[in-house]
C-alpha cells in the first residue's frame, strides 16, 4: 500500500476502505478479494435465500415474508409495465435483478459495522455503464440508423437543431455519469454523515444524547433513502430502456 | 477518499461483475420463476374459483326457474281441480235436491189425498149424525116419524146452501 493510501481509523472516510483480504492477480488484472467483494457476494445471497426460503410454502394466502416476496415481485413487474410496457417484460430479470442487488447493498449497508457496497463510484459507475451500454445496444439493434433521431427532436426549427442536437447528444451521454453518481453520493453523504454525528457522541460526552437523537433519527432516515435510491436507479434504467425500445422523449 | 483510489477500481469491478452475473442467473432461473408461479398458481385458482362460482350461480338460477314453473303448474292444476269439484257438487246437490223436491211432493200429494178421504169421512158422518138429529128432532117437535128419505133431502139441501161438502 502506498504512503497516500492510508486513512485514520477515527477518519468517517475509514468506512468506505474497500478492505483487502488478499492481493490476488490474474494475468496483471488485479482481482484481490476484499470485503466490498464479500458484501456483493452477500447482497447476492440474501436477496436468493430471502426470495427462495419465503416461496418455499406456496401458500394460496401468503404469510408476511410471503407477501414481501410477491410485492418484491410485482413492484418491479409493475415499474417496467408502466414504464417500457409489455415490450421489456424480456428484461424484467435484468431490472429485478438490478434493483435486488442494489436495495440489498445499500440496506446491508444499514448494519453496524457493515461496508457500502454502492458508495463507491467504481460499482455505480459499473452499473450504469452496463445499463447504458445495454440500452444503447438495443437501441442500435432494434431501429439501426433510425436510433439517430433520438437525438433529433420532432416540432424544432432546422436552424435550432444545431444547437439542440449537440446538447441531445451531450445530455446522452451523461447519462450513465448522473446515473451513478446519484447513487454514489447519496450512499457516501449518508454514511459519512451517520459516521461524523457518531464521532460527536463520543466526543460531547453527556450532551452526546443529542448527536446521538439525531443519528437515531438519521438512521431512519437513511434506510428511507438505501430504498429510494434503489428505486431511483431502476426506474431511470426502465425509462432509458424504453427510450431505447420506443425512441420516445 | 478511497473512492478515488484508482487502484480499487478494478478488483471491485471485476467482483462485481461476477456477483451481479451469479445475481442475475439466480434470479432468472431460480427465484422469479418461483414467485411467479406462486402468483400464477393463485390467479388461477382465483379464476376457477369465480368460474365455479358463475357455474354455481347458473345452476342456482335454473333450480329457482324450475321450482317457479312447476309453482305455476301446481296453482294451475289445483284451481283446475278446485273448478271441476265445485261443478260436481253442485251437480251433486241439484240431483239430490231434485230427489228431495220429488218426494215432498209425492208426500205433499199423499197428505192431500188423506185430507180430502178424511174429510169426506167426516162430511159423510157429519150427514148421518145431521141426519138422525134432524129426524129426532123433527119426532120430538110433531111427534110423528119424518120419512127418512125427506130428512136426508132436508139434510143434503141443508148442507148445500151452507157451503159445505164437496
Amino acid at each position: 500500500m502506498s504512503a497516500d493510501r492510508h486513512i485514520d481509523h477515527s477518519s468517517p472516510m475509514h468506512q468506505f476502505v474497500i478492505g483487502r483480504l488478499n492481493d490476488w492477480q490474474l494475468g496483471g488484472l488485479d482481482i484481490s478479494f476484499s470485503k466490498a467483494a464479500a458484501f456483493m457476494f452477500g447482497a447476492v445471497i440474501v436477496a436468493t435465500l430471502f426470495l427462495v426460503l419465503t416461496t418455499s410454502k406456496r401458500s394460496m394466502v401468503p404469510g408476511r415474508w410471503q407477501s414481501v416476496s410477491e410485492l418484491w415481485y410485482e413492484f418491479i413487474a409493475d415499474m417496467i409495465k408502466e414504464t417500457i410496457g409489455s415490450d421489456g417484460r424480456k428484461y424484467f430479470p435484468f431490472v429485478f435483478s438490478l434493483f435486488s442487488f442494489i436495495v440489498m447493498c445499500n440496506l446491508l449497508g444499514m448494519l453496524p459495522y457493515a461496508y457500502t457496497v454502492t458508495s463507491h463510484i467504481a460499482v455505480t459507475i459499473t452499473l450504469a455503464l452496463s445499463v447504458f451500454i445495454l440500452t444503447t445496444f438495443i437501441g442500435i439493434t432494434r431501429h439501426g440508423t433510425h436510433f439517430l433521431s433520438f437525438f433529433v427532436p420532432k416540432g424544432v426549427p432546422l436552424v435550432m437543431l444545431f444547437l439542440v442536437v449537440p446538447i441531445e447528444v451531450l445530455s446522452y451521454f451523461m447519462r450513465p455519469i448522473s446515473h451513478s453518481v446519484r447513487l454514489f453520493a447519496n450512499m457516501t453523504a449518508g454514511h459519512t454523515m451517520l459516521k461524523v454525528f457518531g464521532a460527536f457522541v463520543v466526543q460531547m460526552g453527556v450532551f452526546g444524547v443529542l448527536p446521538f437523537a439525531l443519528i437515531v433519527a438519521l438512521t431512519g432516515l437513511e434506510v428511507a433513502i438505501a430504498v429510494l435510491q434503489a428505486y431511483v436507479f431502476t426506474i431511470l434504467t426502465c425509462l432509458y430502456l424504453n427510450d431505447a425500445i420506443h425512441l420516445e422523449h | 477518499m478511497p473512492q478515488f483510489w484508482m487502484e480499487d477500481f478494478a478488483p471491485q469491478m471485476v467482483w462485481l461483475v461476477i456477483s451481479f452475473i451469479a445475481l442475475y442467473l439466480l434470479m432468472a432461473r431460480v427465484a422469479l420463476p418461483r414467485v411467479a408461479n406462486v402468483l400464477e398458481t393463485r390467479h388461477g385458482r382465483i379464476a376457477d374459483d369465480l368460474d365455479q362460482a358463475a357455474q354455481l350461480k347458473a345452476q342456482a338460477e335454473t333450480v329457482i326457474s324450475e321450482y317457479e314453473a312447476a309453482l305455476v303448474k301446481a296453482r294451475t292444476e289445483a284451481q283446475a281441480t278446485i273448478a271441476q269439484a265445485g261443478i260436481e257438487a253442485a251437480g251433486v246437490a241439484e240431483k239430490r235436491n231434485a230427489e228431495v223436491a220429488n218426494v215432498l211432493a209425492t208426500e205433499a200429494a199423499a197428505a192431500a189425498d188423506r185430507i180430502a178421504t178424511a174429510k169426506n169421512d167426516a162430511l159423510a158422518e157429519m150427514r148421518g149424525v145431521a141426519a138422525e138429529l134432524a129426524k129426532a128432532a123433527a119426532e120430538r117437535l110433531i111427534g110423528a116419524e119424518v120419512p127418512q128419505s125427506d130428512v136426508d133431502a132436508a139434510v143434503d139441501g141443508a148442507m148445500t146452501n151452507s157451503g159445505g161438502g164437496s
